[in-house]
């Protein structure tokens, strides 16, 4: 009994270490293949994900992997040495950050995206713009400074004038944004594109939005395990039907 | 065959080579990212950067709200070890088993639940909010439920274990001379296992002051009211990996001592 254990997981082993140069092994010339992990904001969650997979039907020998998290922290992940093939980052610093270290060279931009206040579905306590949001009697939830959401909307508040301490300082987009989801926060700073994955919440519009435009980029890393398929995903973000995807989901042309 | 005697002193008690390698690589696994944090600690800027007050207040907040957190735990947990320990009844193994939930439970999960249950629109958040004007989530009081969740498990399972392994006549004798039970449980259960408590206590207190996900979840972050060092470690990573180090060798060095306090009842472990 012991032995037919032993074997089956020797057979098993076998089979995974089989699997890993085959992953790899479609990579001819002209062919595009193997795994391609992305790292990409996770304000970028639901388009990616809808890019990927049109990404793959067209390359079927490559299979695209994702990792959504707040801008900064993949720029830190990269830095220390995360096998990522491509970064998505949703504000220039970020993408920056990553260029300066090395880890990243001429990024593209293929996306700017817009903050609004994201509300409960039915807007219940009737805020209408940034100004209301100062009132101490509400909830509001801003995301950390580092990441480019939260960095955006303290140069909007910086515009719009609002002195505004929120409850919290959330470590990604989606974090805030899940903080109206769940009715512990009055309202949140998110991006447009966050409101329209997002079911029970809406966003109000507000003007000094403008002076807060997040620049999306794109880049290929140095260190990218699998550069061909790599730039081929970067270009695919850039082409038409890629972009088509991003403005249905609510972000501006670059 | 003559045993070799300076094989039989390099390893004692002819220790086999399959543990004894595995053994190492195992010890080395565990150490070896300790030793890399203090290597790369950033040692001539350390004192400069322990006196900022963000350092200061997210230390402070910490050591609050775990100590807190222990106290709840001891408050709650301590009956319910004794509950599990010296009452017979229906269900206890079921009892046992959601007591160590926690243990398992990813805190992120044990922080979405604590929303579902005490957030503003929780079934006892809404009514503490109604009746009291209280709400626990982002603040302070929410910091410490959520250390609390997960801490607990560790109080309870060493207390229980504590009374378990204490001689039971003791209590038998008290009750036979007439003390009624919670006499027996202050006067003579209590001190019989206070050294075990205390390990618990000690264990309980440590984990809170790890605790990040529950509470990042529940609690949300904001410095000085509830960004606690786990939480601290995590922001400074996207920023500044320096301070992120600082951070993590304050942590590492709290966490060595909690041990050492230890120390005199695990190496007496038999």
């Amino acid at each position: 009994m012991r032995t037919t254990v032993a074997l089956a997981a020797a057979a098993a082993l076998l089979a995974l270490t089989a699997c890993g140069p085959s992953g790899g092994g479609a990579k001819q010339r002209g062919d595009l293949g193997g795994a391609l992990t992305v790292f990409a904001a996770a304000s970028l969650t639901e388009t990616f994900t809808a890019i990927g997979e049109d990404f793959e039907e067209a390359h079927p020998g490559v299979e695209v992997a994702f990792s959504f998290a707040g801008s900064s922290s993949l720029a830190a992940q990269i830095d220390q040495g995360a096998p990522a093939d491509v970064f998505a980052a949703a504000a220039p610093a970020n993408m920056a950050d990553a260029v300066d270290a090395g880890n990243a060279a001429d990024p593209e931009a293929f996306a700017r995206g817009r903050l609004v206040i994201a509300v409960p579905e039915g807007n219940p306590e009737a805020i209408t713009g940034l100004a209301d949001l100062t009132d101490p009697g509400l909830k509001v939830a801003l995301c950390a400074e580092a990441v480019p959401c939260g960095a955006a909307a303290l140069t909007a508040l910086d515009a719009a004038g609002a002195a505004l301490t929120p409850v919290t300082y959330e470590p990604d987009v989606k974090a805030a944004l899940a903080k109206v989801t769940l009715g512990e926060v009055d309202a949140a700073l998110v991006y447009r594109t966050d409101i329209a994955a997002a079911e029970g919440v809406e966003g109000v519009e507000f003007p000094e939005s403008e002076a807060a435009v997040n620049e999306y980029s794109i880049a290929v890393l140095t260190d990218a395990p699998n550069p061909a398929a790599a730039e081929a995903f970067v270009s695919y973000v850039r082409s038409e039907a890629a972009l088509d995807v991003l403005a249905d989901a609510g972000f501006q042309a670059p | 065959m003559t045993v070799d005697p300076i094989a039989r002193v390099r390893r004692p008690r002819g220790v086999p080579l399959a543990l004894l390698v595995p053994a190492l690589l195992g010890l080395a696994f565990m150490t070896l990212p300790m030793v890399g944090l203090l290597l790369r600690a950033p040692w001539r800027t350390m004192p400069r950067r322990l006196a900022e007050p963000e350092v200061l207040d997210a230390l402070w907040l910490s050591a609050v709200t775990a100590t807190a957190a222990t106290g709840l735990c001891l408050l709650l947990g301590l009956p319910l070890a004794w509950l599990l320990a010296r009452v017979e009844f229906r269900g206890r193994g079921l009892v046992r088993a959601l007591v160590t939930v926690p243990l398992v439970l990813p805190p992120v999960v044990g922080g979405v639940a604590l929303l579902l249950v005490f957030g503003r629109n929780g079934i006892v958040g809404s009514l503490l909010a109604e009746t009291l004007g209280v709400t626990l989530p982002f603040s302070t009081a929410g910091v410490v439920l959520a250390m609390a969740f997960v801490s607990m498990p560790f109080l309870v399972i060493a207390v229980e274990g504590a009374l378990r392994g204490a001689d039971a006549r003791y209590e038998e004798a008290a009750a036979t001379l007439g003390a009624g039970r919670w006499t027996v449980f202050t006067h003579v259960t209590l001190p019989l296992v206070a050294p075990g408590i205390a390990a618990g206590a000690v264990l309980c207190w440590a984990r809170a002051l790890g605790e990040f996900g529950a509470t990042i979840t529940f609690a949300g972050n904001f410095p000085g009211r509830t960004q606690t060092m786990p939480l601290a470690v995590y922001l400074a990573l996207e920023t500044d990996l320096e301070a992120a180090i600082v951070l993590s060798v304050i942590l590492l060095a709290v966490s060595v001592t909690v041990l050492a306090c230890l120390r005199e009842r695990w190496t007496a472990a038999p």
